[in-house]
């Protein structure tokens, strides 16, 4: 007999799941518990979103929720880009600032309600976005980024010095949406489908060239596609996303200025991805929904905010790099129990 | 065999900052034939490569395909013209499983246009063409192969990957850029076949190799490179006997061993 | 002559404060984004020293190095060994930790005008008619002292050589025996302290504030991307030219454009040039 009997020695083990094992991608549902494992996520995912504006009683907090999901349209389209394009956009304040001064000065100027002036301002927003970025994307990584993250800094400094566009006041006097519930389920409904859809496109066959240019862009160049043509796209996705959020942003405050271009555009999305687990697309925006709330409780201490939300990413890039999002998936996906060794 | 050229090199010349990697490297190649390109190390080959593709742009000298003058353009339209290239350090997308390595190949506006909307026309979807690709090539069907990450395919199987997205553009040409090296012998006895029925089916080769003997099996002719200059051009038999050639490989044993052997 | 003399002094002050940065990018390619925090960290610490803990200028000063010294080696030690080799990650932790920093301070109230260091030396004296404020020439003479400190210690010093052996080829280096992360300390200390010295030098010319940080950040990076990597005389030169364009900029056409020169010249020397105005094929390579 050993002495060590009293600390028996077990290891985890882990295991996949049956319907995880069978199906890589392609789906073979033999049972209504299977489908529930598959949809069940997602249903829980769309009903609680749809429920959000429901259950939660003070405007203060409803305004919250709108907010956030813009944050999530922009962290969408910061983990699509930078996950499955390879390129780390640090430019969110920059599109979210052309959205929502494009939608200000149509609905000021054109008189356009924000039915419209939203869906202009989403195109032509992410039409002036890829132009403007289109010079930079043969840049590598961090030369890209640094390029997206000065854009938004010297248009907002441009604005101030040239005293266009309303100068440091901004755009006042905006139209804004005819009742709260309208504001809060378009933009929820907007998310939904932006998830949904950025998640069916990655699998698509166009999704996959755009991984392609994420792991190898001279593979793709040799396999006869232009990879300026193919970021070109993918950035036109995500600034359209930006803009969107930019637009709908000036419509809620029924207001636009410079705070557009303000950093914070550009580090809570990729706080929230880095949280939630970049290249899983839900994991940015449950990221979203976790990091803004709390950073509205804390908006008593003022900047301190800041420095906590900035803590948080710390300690996530540095311990939790793979964020939450994809360990609850793999926990999800697996057995776990323990064996004797 | 045709005689007509179907690619052509006129003095080609590239330096990297002070090195000259080419020094007016002229050479044709005819179609439906496999055109050998040896030399030693850091004799220029992979830079012709990358030349003729559009990868590095030439400092001077032209390229033609069909008569028609395609020097230093972007390599996603010469790879559209249907000059395919595999890369020495094999560029897979390591995160996508094999057969969906193809379907960036077969989504290319040549593949399309070839294959019709989905891909393939009659023969399925771009997935369905891109296993019968990969078949063709090597992978067995009716395994997991086709269906496992690239990252953690053996060597063997990459190379094969290579070779796999060059037939998903329908190509004309090949260039091979060494798809012997890194592999055992065994696996490169049952690379030979596949080169041979390249050639059968049309496809012209220009292959870049340190494996002499597999290459003089099946390479027409061959043309030898030393310091960025062409030292000579002609069947391998001649290529061999060359007394240029034996001093330039001089201290590589390698030719020296296959020279006697043949 | 006034635009040539204070043409000349702000491009010292430039290359001052992004000679940190561009070193330990440079040498390690650790972009430390908290540099900017590091800048107005001195400055706050220089201050506390004085007022609070009552100690003299020049033990103040010294006090401060040695801790910047230390903060710059534990930014590497405890956060970024972490994240080595992905540089987003590098770039998003080091900017994490840099926001934090002056976020903090600012919440803790250090702004206004309260907040000022003295000069080294009172007085002015007129050179041909223009008047310049001793302190200024201090920092073109300090400027002119770190610029050759850092060149002789990076070409004849055993250690800075080895550094530069480390910003040509980290593996051939890490092969003949150069300890790759005792290197990066070392890079990061040193860069750390001369983010310091340029807060010294040049805060007495004006107020402490936690906007500083940023332009400081802003500036480094536009010198070192302007400048191409590792090239000295690259930044320096890069540093001269953002530095007149600027001041040209303030005289005739607008002061709000001080910044917007910096920002435009990273977009523009990126989108035009890649390399940098002086960088060679090695950094082009990289960026693009």
């Amino acid at each position: 007999m050993n002495k060590e009997i009293g600390t028996i020695e077990r290891r985890k083990e882990r295991l996949d799941r049956g319907i995880k094992v069978r199906t890589e991608g392609i789906y073979a549902i033999s049972s209504l518990e299977e489908v529930s494992y598959l949809v069940l996520p997602r249903l829980i995912l769309i009903i609680g979103l749809l429920l959000l504006p429901a259950i939660i009683p003070s405007l203060y907090w409803k305004r919250v929720i709108s907010i956030t999901c813009i944050y999530a349209l922009l962290a969408l389209g910061f983990d699509f880009l930078a996950n499955f394009v390879g390129l780390v956009s640090l430019g969110g304040a920059f599109y979210i600032g052309v959205g929502g001064y494009m939608a200000a000065i149509l609905n000021k100027s054109m008189g356009l309600s924000p039915i419209l002036t939203i869906p202009i301002a989403t195109l032509f927003g992410a039409i002036i976005c890829t132009l403007l970025l289109l010079p930079a994307l043969p840049l590598r990584g961090v030369y890209f980024a640094i390029v997206t993250l000065m854009y938004p800094l010297a248009i907002a400094r441009i604005i101030e010095a040239l005293n266009i566009l309303g100068g440091t006041d901004g755009i006042l006097g905006v139209a804004g949406f005819p009742t709260r519930w309208i504001e809060q389920y378009i933009i929820i409904l907007i998310i939904i489908f932006a998830l949904f859809g950025l998640r069916r496109l990655v699998n698509e066959d166009i999704g996959l060239v755009f991984r392609g240019v994420k792991d190898n862009d001279q593979a793709v160049r040799a396999s006869g596609l232009s990879i300026t043509l193919y970021k070109s796209i993918a950035v036109f996705i995500a600034s359209g996303l930006g803009s969107l959020g930019g637009a709908y942003l000036s419509h809620i405050y029924m207001w636009s200025g410079i705070s557009q271009f303000a950093l914070d555009f550009s580090i809570i999305p990729i706080a929230a991805t880095v949280i939630g687990g970049g290249g899983t697309l839900v994991g940015p925006l449950l990221g979203c929904f976790f990091l803004v709330p709390i950073s509205e409780f804390l908006r008593a201490f003022g900047t301190l905010r800041i420095v906590f939300y900035s803590i948080i990413l710390l300690t996530f890039i540095m311990f939790r790099s793979e964020g939450i999002m994809v360990y609850a998936q793999r926990k999800y996906h697996q057995f776990e129990r323990w064996v004797k060794v | 065999m045709k005689q007509e050229p179907i690619l052509q090199v006129i003095e080609a010349s590239k330096s990297f900052g002070g090195v000259q990697a080419l020094v007016n490297v002229s050479f044709e190649v005819r179609e439906g034939e496999v055109f050998g390109i040896i030399g030693p190390n850091g004799s220029g080959k992979t830079t012709l490569i990358n030349c003729i593709t559009g990868f590095v742009k030439m400092d001077s000298g032209k390229v033609l395909y069909r008569g028609k003058e395609i020097t230093n353009r972007p390599p996603n339209y010469i790879a559209n013209l249907g000059i395919t290239r595999t890369f020495q350090i094999m560029r897979p997308y390591y995160s996508l499983p094999a057969y969906k390595n193809l379907i960036v190949p077969l989504f290319s506006p040549r593949a399309r246009k070839k294959g019709g909307w989905r891909g393939g026309g009659k023969l399925g979807d771009r997935e369905t063409v891109s296993i019968d690709i990969l078949e063709e090539i090597g992978f067995e069907r009716d395994s997991f192969v086709p269906y496992k990450l690239a990252s953690s395919l053996p060597t063997g199987y990459l190379k094969r990957l290579e070779l796999a997205r060059c037939l998903a553009l329908k190509p004309e040409i090949i260039l091979c850029d060494e798809v012997f090296s890194g592999l055992s012998m065994s696996e490169i006895a049952s690379m030979v076949p596949l080169i041979e029925k390249l050639q059968m089916d049309g496809i012209t080769l220009v292959m870049i190799e340190h494996r002499l003997r597999e290459l003089f099996r099946v390479a027409n002719r061959v043309m030898v490179l030393n310091f960025g200059a062409k030292l000579t051009e002609g069947t391998p038999q001649d290529v061999m006997q060359d007394e240029k050639v034996k001093e330039a490989y001089l201290g590589s044993e390698k030719l020296l061993d296959y020279t006697f052997e043949a | 002559m006034d635009i040539l003399i204070y043409g000349i002094v702000n491009s010292f002050s430039l290359a001052l404060m992004a000679i940190g940065f561009t070193l330990v990018y440079g040498i390690s390619r650790l972009p430390n984004f908290a540099h900017g925090a590091l800048y107005v960290i001195t400055g706050f610490g220089v201050w506390w020293f004085i007022h609070q803990l009552h100690l003299n200028y020049v033990l103040s000063i010294l006090f401060a190095l040695i801790l910047m010294g230390l903060i710059g080696a534990g930014i590497y030690r405890f956060v970024l060994i972490r994240v080595r080799g992905m540089a987003t990650s590098e770039i998003i932790a080091t900017y994490a930790l840099g926001l934090a920093i002056l976020e903090f301070l600012r919440w803790r109230g250090f702004k206004g005008m309260t907040y000022t260091l003295p000069v080294f030396i009172e007085g002015s004296i007129h050179i041909a008619g223009v008047p310049i404020d001793l302190q200024r020439i201090m920092v073109i003479a300090i400027g002119i002292v770190v610029v050759s400190f850092m060149w002789l210690f990076t070409h004849y010093n055993k250690t800075g050589l080895a550094l530069r052996g480390m910003a040509q080829d980290e593996h051939a280096a890490m092969m003949l025996g150069i300890d790759s992360d005792r290197m990066a300390i070392i890079a990061m200390a040193i860069g750390s302290i001369l983010a310091g010295l340029s807060a010294i030098v040049l805060l007495p010319l004006g107020n402490i504030v936690v906007e500083a940080g940023y332009n400081v950040l802003i500036l480094s990076i536009a010198v070192c991307i302007v400048g191409g990597l590792g090239s000295w005389v690259g930044a320096i030169l890069a540093a001269f030219m953002i530095g007149f364009v600027q001041i040209l900029t303030v005289r005739y056409i607008q002061s709000h454009f001080h910044m917007v020169v910096a920002l435009l010249a990273i977009i523009l020397t990126l989108i035009l040039r890649p390399s940098g105005l002086f960088g060679r094929q090695k950094e082009l390579e990289e960026r693009v």
